[in-house]
Formats: structure tokens, C-alpha cells, sequence
């Protein structure tokens, strides 16, 4: 809440009132440094370990199904459309079905995937929170949650791409995709020119997380993304 | 998603449709800057759970018909001045919606 809510609570008081008139502090942390969430979500799982109801273990192997799909797995899709137009053709009117041609399990209700063009640009966001496609790219990076790009994306998209250093024609369209319910997005970025020939694996490294956002191009042919994926399994 | 229908999908790709105010509170998955805003469906997505429901634990239904709506930012944003084609698409569930033409909104149906 905006700071003028606690104005009049702003100077030192002495600790003689009721403590409910307290001014809510910024952060609250345990000795162990530990946030408040972190405290009460540690305080449940205790208690329902305790309670026979879940165990550490179970907890440990979700943490792991969370965190071990990678963006390598929409590049393999994207990579796959690249290379093979009747795939594209599939994976354009059902990309849950089509990814699961290719052995890769869309956790979400559905993946919708919209192509990118000369002449319109598809780019996400999640206004209300943080939906992302994490089944297929992993946790989504820290600015995608941020209130600023959560904001101006759907206000101004070219000139939050621009601050991405993504210049836009502008006879290129823009589509803005607000990720707010059960869908979820990916982005089918443009074949980089000069990947003709390229091998399926040789094309999925030059398609980056940004890509699939929206928020970048794929890299030209000689760039590429790191051979070791940002995020994954170890 | 379940697969029991237990609400009718109203409205179908192509149609002109308005959101509604609702005034709802809590776990709201229609933003503000859409309220009042008229656009065209693009898609039914399927029928889902509420979230609106789903929030405070009410996890039995009924379903709901989720659409992908799209609007053309000069008419989200009125100082919006880049390509006349730009657009923003963004789910919206049925009961959030009417027909753009409907004289006056129907009546507010709580889920």
C-alpha cells in the first residue's frame, strides 16, 4: 500500500501502546533470516509432516518437478515448427497435442501458441500475477514478475521492446497476450534468416527464453544459447 | 478442467462482446483495464473451474465457458497512438461478458 498509509506512524514511538498500533514493519525475518512466507509455509509442512499427511520426501520430489523443466523444451518445439511446416501447422491449432508428439508433457491447461511474423509481433505477460508456461521454459525470470513490465506491457508493448532492444517496424502489428487465466502462451519467434539447413538441434539454440516471450528475436546463425541451459536439471 | 458442461458457452469466435463491472471482490481474474471495454471473441477455450471459487475452497463447480478476447488497443487506451492494428488479447470467463449490442447488461449472475 502506497507509504502515506503509515505517515503518521512514521516517527520513533515509544513502546508503551497497545502493539496492534504498530506500523507494519517492511520485512519480517526469524533469526535465521528466514521472509514471513517462508516461516508460515515452514510451519505447515511441519505441522502436516507431523500430522502423517505429507512427507519431507514428497515435498523434495514436487520442489524437483517444479524447478526441472527447462526452456530447452520449448526450444525443441519451436525448433521442430522451424524445421517442419505440417508440425507448425499442429502445434498452431493445439500445442499441448503437439508437444506431446514430441514427448514433452504441457502441465498446464493448455499451451496456446502464437506465431510471430513480418508482420505481427506476439509478446506475454501476466498482468494479475506470473502465469507463464513453466512446464516448457522453466521459472519465469524475475522481470516477467515485475509490476513495472506487468504495467506497461499491455499500455506501451513497443516501448518496453524497445527497452529490451527490440526495434519494431511500425507496419509491424503488436499482440499483446494478458496471461491472466487457465492458458498459457508460447511464442513461436521468425526462423532467423541464414538457418536454412540447420539441424532441428543446431536450430534450437538459437532460440533464447526472450524469444518465447516475446520480448526478443531468435539469435542470428553464429550467435547461439549457452550449450549449458539457464535453468534444468543438474 | 472438467469435462461435464455445466454452463452453456453464450458466445462463439466472431462475436462483438462488452466486459462487464461486476464489482466482485477477492480472487478476481478480469482486470480493470478491460471493464466497460468492448472486443471480439477469438476463441473458446474450454470450460473451467471458477477461480473465483476455487479461491475460498470451493472446488465442485460449476464450471465455467473461458474465452480469448481480443481488443484493439486505440480502444483500451484512448492516447494509444502506434499501429491502428495493434491488439491485446486476454481470457475472460462467460459471466464477466455481454453482447456488445445488448441495450443494457443483464442482470449480475453470481457463480
Amino acid at each position: 500500500m502506497a507509504s502515506s498509509d503509515h505517515d503518521d506512524q512514521s516517527l520513533p514511538q515509544p513502546h508503551d501502546h497497545a502493539h496492534h498500533d504498530h506500523p507494519e514493519p517492511l520485512v519480517v525475518e526469524d533469526d535465521e533470516g528466514n521472509l514471513e512466507g517462508q516461516q508460515l509455509s515452514a510451519a505447515l509442512q511441519s505441522l502436516l509432516i507431523k500430522k502423517g499427511l505429507l512427507s519431507a520426501g514428497e515435498v523434495t520430489l514436487e520442489i524437483q518437478n517444479i524447478e526441472s523443466p527447462g526452456l530447452h523444451l520449448g526450444a525443441k518445439i519451436v525448433a521442430r515448427a522451424w524445421a517442419d511446416p505440417a508440425y507448425k501447422a499442429r502445434l498452431l491449432a493445439n500445442g499441448k497435442d503437439a508437444a506431446a508428439e514430441l514427448k514433452i508433457k504441457v502441465g498446464e491447461a493448455q499451451l496456446v501458441v502464437v506465431e510471430n511474423t513480418p508482420a505481427l509481433h506476439n509478446v506475454v505477460v501476466c498482468t494479475l500475477c506470473s502465469c507463464y508456461p513453466r512446464s516448457i521454459l522453466g521459472q519465469p525470470p524475475s522481470w516477467y514478475i515485475s509490476k513495472a513490465y506487468r504495467a506497461r506491457t499491455v499500455r506501451e508493448p513497443a516501448r518496453v521492446l524497445e527497452e529490451f532492444g527490440l526495434q519494431l517496424p511500425a507496419s509491424t502489428a503488436i499482440c499483446v497476450h494478458d496471461s491472466n487465466a487457465d492458458m498459457r502462451f508460447l511464442v513461436l519467434p521468425q526462423r532467423p534468416a541464414g538457418s536454412e539447413g540447420m539441424t532441428q538441434d543446431q536450430l534450437s539454440l538459437l532460440v533464447t527464453r526472450d524469444s518465447m516471450i516475446g520480448v526478443a528475436q531468435a539469435l542470428p546463425p553464429g550467435l547461439q544459447v549457452s550449450v549449458l541451459p539457464l535453468t534444468g536439471p543438474p | 478442467m472438467k469435462s461435464v458442461e455445466n454452463s452453456v458457452a453464450r458466445f462463439a469466435p466472431g462475436d462483438r462482446v462488452r466486459v462487464l463491472e461486476l464489482a466482485k471482490a477477492g480472487h478476481i481474474r478480469t482486470p480493470f483495464y478491460v471493464r466497460h471495454r468492448t472486443g471480439d471473441v477469438v476463441q473458446l477455450c474450454g470450460h473451467f473451474l471458477n477461480p473465483e471459487d476455487l479461491s475460498v475452497g470451493r472446488t465442485s463447480g460449476p464450471v465455467v465457458a473461458l474465452y480469448r478476447v481480443k481488443f484493439r488497443m486505440r480502444d483500451l487506451w484512448p492516447e494509444y497512438g502506434r499501429n491502428p492494428d495493434d491488439a491485446l488479447s486476454i481470457e475472460i470467463y462467460d459471466h464477466w461478458l455481454a453482447a456488445a449490442d445488448a441495450v443494457s447488461p443483464p442482470p449480475v449472475i453470481t457463480h
